[in-house]
C-alpha cells in the first residue's frame, strides 16, 4: 500500500502545492488531474522518490520509503514523460535493457510477444530512432506486459500519442493489473475508457 | 550477489555496445589525442633531445585533455532520453551501474589511448624500454581521470555551458595524476626507477574507485530532482 | 524546517538559529563588531609590521610583504577546510542555512587566495627575481584558487537553488578531500624538478615582533571573514527568501527607515 502524508512541492522558488495526503491500495487506481503547471510530474517524481518533497513522507507498506529504498523500488514501475529510448539501439534492444537493468530476469520470447503484442511486430530490430513518437511510447509501455510482478505503477501521460485501439488496449491492461491486486498512479489528459472508474485527486484543491 | 551483477552486467553490456555503434565519436576521441601529440613539436622546434625530454608530458597532457572532451559524453544521452531515471529507480544500488558506465567509458575512451601512446612515443624518439611505463602509467591514471572526472560530468548534468564548467571542475583534480603519470616515465628515464610513482598511481586509483562512484551517485540524483 | 519557520519562539536550544529567519537578524546583530574588530586588529598588524618590527637582515624591507602574505595564505587555506565543513554538515543535516553559509565564504576565500598569488608574486620578483617561479606553494595556492573559482561557477550556473546547494556541496567535499593529495603531489613534483629556490620558510629565525605581527593580522583576517561572510549570509537570505512573508516585512521596514 502507498501512502502519502502532508506533502509539499517546491519547483525553483515556487510553492505548487501543500498539505496533500494521498493513499492508494491494493486493486486503486488513482488518476492525478489538474492544470498544466499544477505539479502533476513533480507529485508522480516524488511519489517514486526522484524528487525529494518539500515536507511530508511517503510510506510503502508502513514503511517510509527512503528508509527502504531498495523493496519499495522492486516493487515500482515508473514510466515518465521521456520514454528512456536510445536512438542507437532496437525496440527489442532498449526493452530487454530495460528489464536486465532493473534486475528482472529477462525472457528474450517474453520482450518479442510483449513488443509484437503493442504493435510493433515489424519494427522489433530497427534501431528506435526511425520510430515515430507514438511507437517510441509503445516500447516503454511494453514493459507494463513483463512487470506484472511489480505492484504499483506510476504512469505519466501513458496514453499521450497513442491511437483509439491501442488506448483501449492499455486500459484493459491497467485494469487487469489492478483487478490482480496491483495499484496503478497516473496522468492523463484523455478520457479513457475503465472498466472502473478510477478515484480522481484534483492538484487544483490543495494548490498554494 | 548474481542479482546485483545482473544490472551490472547489463549496463556494461549495453554501453560497449552503443559505444561500438557511435564508433565515431571513439575515433574523434583518438584523433584528438594524436593530433594534439603531433601539435608540439611545431610549437617548441623539432631539437631532438627537448622533444624526448617533453615527450612524457606531452603525452599524459594529451591524454587528459581527450579524456576530458569525451567527459560529457557520459550521462548526457542517458540524462536526455530519460534512462538515467529509469537507472536510478532500479532496485540495487546506484554506485553499482555508476561503476559500470565508468568502466565501459574508460574501455571505449581510454583503452585505446594506451595503445597508440607507444607509438606516437617514438615520434618524439622515447627510449624504448620506457614504452611500457608509459603504457602502465596510462593504464593506472586513466581510470582515476574517467573517475574523477564523472563526478565533476554529474554535477554539470544538462547545464548552459557545462562543458566549459566541467573542465574547470575537475582539471584541479586530475593535477597530481598528471604528476606522478608523468613522473613515472621520466623517473625511469632518469635511471630512479617509476615503482614509486606505479605505487601511489594504484593507490589513487584504488582510492578514487571507493569514493568517485558515491560521489557521482549522489550528483546523480541531485541532477535529475 | 518549515515548522522552525512558523514557529521560532517556541523551540529554545542554539539550533533554532540554523532557521534563516532566525539567523538574519542575529548576523546582523553580529556582523559590524567583527568588522570593528577586523578593522582595528588590522590597524594594530600593520602597524606592528611597517613600523615596528626589524629590518630583515637577509632580505631587507621587502619581506614586510608576508604580513599580508602569510595571513591570506593561511586564511584562504582555511576558509576551504570550513567551506567544506558547512557543506557536509548541510549534507547530512539537510539544512539551508549550511549551504548558503558555504556559498558565503567562497567568495571570501577566492579572494584571500588572490591576495596570497598577488602578494608571493610581488614578493617573489626581488627574491627569486621572477614574478612567478613554480615553487610548491604557489603552485598549490593557484589550484586552490581553481577549486574555489569552479565552486562559484557550479553553483551560480545551476539555477535551482536546491540542486545548486547540493551539488556546489558535493564539488567542495571531493575539493577538499584532494587540497591535501593535490598540496603533497606539488610538493613532490616540486623537489624532483625544481633545484635550489630561496623557500619561503628558510627565513632566518623570526624576532617576537614579527611573529606577533603576523599572528595579528592572521586574527584581522579571521574577524573580517567572519563580517564579510555574515553579511553575505543575510543577503542570501533575503534573496532566497524573498517569497516569505517576513522578509516583506524586514524590506518594508528597511525602505522606512530610508
Amino acid at each position: 500500500m502507498l501512502y502519502a502524508n502532508d506533502l509539499a512541492c517546491v519547483k525553483g522558488d515556487r510553492p505548487l502545492f501543500r498539505g496533500l495526503s494521498l493513499r492508494v491500495a491494493p486493486g486503486d487506481l488513482l488518476r492525478v488531474a489538474g492544470p498544466n503547471g499544477y505539479g502533476k510530474t513533480s507529485l508522480l517524481r516524488i511519489l517514486c522518490g526522484l524528487a525529494m518533497p518539500e515536507s511530508g513522507e511517503i510510506r510503502w507498506n508502513d514503511v517510509p520509503v527512503n528508509r527502504d529504498r531498495e523493496s519499495y523500488h522492486r516493487s515500482l514501475l515508473y514510466l515518465g514523460h521521456a520514454p528512456a529510448l536510445n536512438d542507437l539501439l532496437s525496440p527489442l534492444e532498449n526493452l530487454r535493457f530495460a528489464c536486465a537493468s532493473g534486475g528482472d530476469k529477462v525472457d528474450e520470447d517474453a520482450c518479442i510477444d510483449a513488443l509484437v503484442r503493442i504493435g510493433l511486430a515489424q519494427q522489433l530490430d530497427l534501431p528506435a530512432r526511425v520510430l515515430s513518437q507514438g511507437q517510441r511510447r509503445r516500447v516503454g509501455l511494453a514493459r507494463l506486459f513483463l512487470e506484472a510482478d511489480r505492484k504499483l505503477w506510476i504512469l505519466d501521460e501513458p496514453f499521450t500519442a497513442l491511437d483509439v485501439a491501442a488506448v483501449a488496449d492499455l486500459t484493459a491492461t491497467l485494469s487487469e493489473h489492478c483487478a490482480a491486486g496491483g495499484m496503478v498512479v497516473l496522468t492523463t489528459h484523455q478520457d479513457a475508457p475503465f472498466a472502473k472508474a478510477p478515484t480522481v485527486l484534483d492538484l487544483a484543491e490543495v494548490a498554494c | 550477489m548474481s542479482r546485483a551483477l545482473g544490472p551490472f552486467a547489463a549496463v556494461l553490456g549495453r554501453d560497449l555496445l552503443l559505444a561500438w555503434r557511435g564508433r565515431a565519436d571513439v575515433l574523434v576521441t583518438l584523433a584528438f589525442f594524436v593530433v594534439v601529440v603531433c601539435l608540439f613539436p611545431f610549437g617548441v622546434g623539432a631539437e631532438p633531445n627537448q622533444l624526448r625530454a617533453i615527450a612524457p608530458g606531452v603525452l599524459w597532457v594529451a591524454a587528459l585533455l581527450s579524456t576530458l572532451l569525451s567527459l560529457h559524453r557520459l550521462f548526457a544521452q542517458d540524462h536526455a532520453d530519460g534512462t538515467l531515471e529509469q537507472l536510478l529507480l532500479t532496485p540495487e544500488p546506484t554506485v553499482l551501474w555508476v561503476v559500470a558506465k565508468i568502466c565501459a567509458h574508460w574501455i571505449a575512451t581510454g583503452l585505446p589511448l594506451l595503445i597508440v601512446a607507444p607509438g606516437l612515443a617514438l615520434l618524439f624518439d622515447v627510449e624504448q624500454g620506457a614504452l611500457g611505463v608509459l603504457v602502465l602509467s596510462l593504464a593506472l591514471g586513466t581510470p582515476i581521470l574517467a573517475l574523477l572526472g564523472a563526478v565533476g560530468a554529474a554535477l554539470t548534468l544538462g547545464l548552459r555551458g557545462g562543458g566549459m564548467l566541467l573542465a574547470l571542475l575537475v582539471l584541479p583534480l586530475f593535477v597530481p595524476v598528471l604528476i606522478f603519470g608523468a613522473g613515472a616515465v621520466d623517473a625511469y628515464l632518469s635511471g630512479s626507477g617509476a615503482q614509486a610513482h606505479l605505487l601511489l598511481l594504484g593507490g589513487g586509483l584504488l582510492g578514487s574507485l571507493a569514493l568517485a562512484p558515491l560521489a557521482c551517485a549522489a550528483a546523480l540524483r541531485i541532477a535529475v530532482e | 524546517m518549515m515548522k522552525d519557520m512558523q514557529k521560532p519562539e517556541r523551540s529554545k536550544s542554539i539550533f533554532r538559529f540554523a532557521a534563516p529567519q532566525m539567523f538574519y537578524p542575529l548576523a546582523g546583530r553580529l556582523a559590524p563588531w567583527f568588522a570593528g574588530v577586523a578593522a582595528i586588529l588590522a590597524a594594530v598588524g600593520l602597524w606592528l609590521g611597517f613600523f615596528v618590527a626589524p629590518t630583515d637582515a637577509v632580505q631587507g624591507d621587502v619581506y614586510r610583504v608576508i604580513y599580508i602574505h602569510v595571513a591570506a595564505a593561511w586564511m584562504s587555506m582555511f576558509v576551504y577546510m570550513v567551506m567544506a565543513f558547512w557543506s557536509f554538515v548541510g549534507l547530512v543535516m539537510n539544512t539551508r542555512l549550511s549551504f548558503i553559509m558555504s556559498q558565503a565564504l567562497a567568495p571570501t576565500g577566492a579572494m584571500f587566495c588572490f591576495v596570497a598569488l598577488w602578494t608571493g608574486s610581488l614578493w617573489g620578483k626581488p627574491t627569486w627575481g621572477a614574478y612567478w617561479v613554480w615553487d610548491a606553494r604557489l603552485t598549490s595556492q593557484l589550484l586552490l584558487l581553481f577549486l574555489y573559482l569552479g565552486f562559484m561557477a557550479l553553483t551560480r550556473a545551476i539555477e535551482d537553488p536546491r540542486r545548486a546547494d547540493k551539488a556546489g556541496a558535493i564539488i567542495a567535499l571531493v575539493g577538499a578531500v584532494n587540497v591535501p593529495i593535490i598540496y603533497f603531489s606539488v610538493k613532490w613534483w616540486n623537489t624532483l624538478h625544481q633545484g635550489a629556490s630561496v623557500s619561503l620558510n628558510k627565513a632566518p629565525s623570526m624576532a617576537t615582533t614579527m611573529l606577533t605581527g603576523m599572528l595579528v593580522m592572521a586574527f584581522a583576517a579571521w574577524a573580517y571573514t567572519i563580517a564579510v561572510t555574515l553579511w553575505r549570509v543575510r543577503s542570501l537570505i533575503l534573496e532566497r527568501e524573498r517569497h516569505t512573508e517576513w522578509v516583506a516585512a524586514e524590506l518594508n521596514a528597511l525602505e522606512g527607515k530610508i
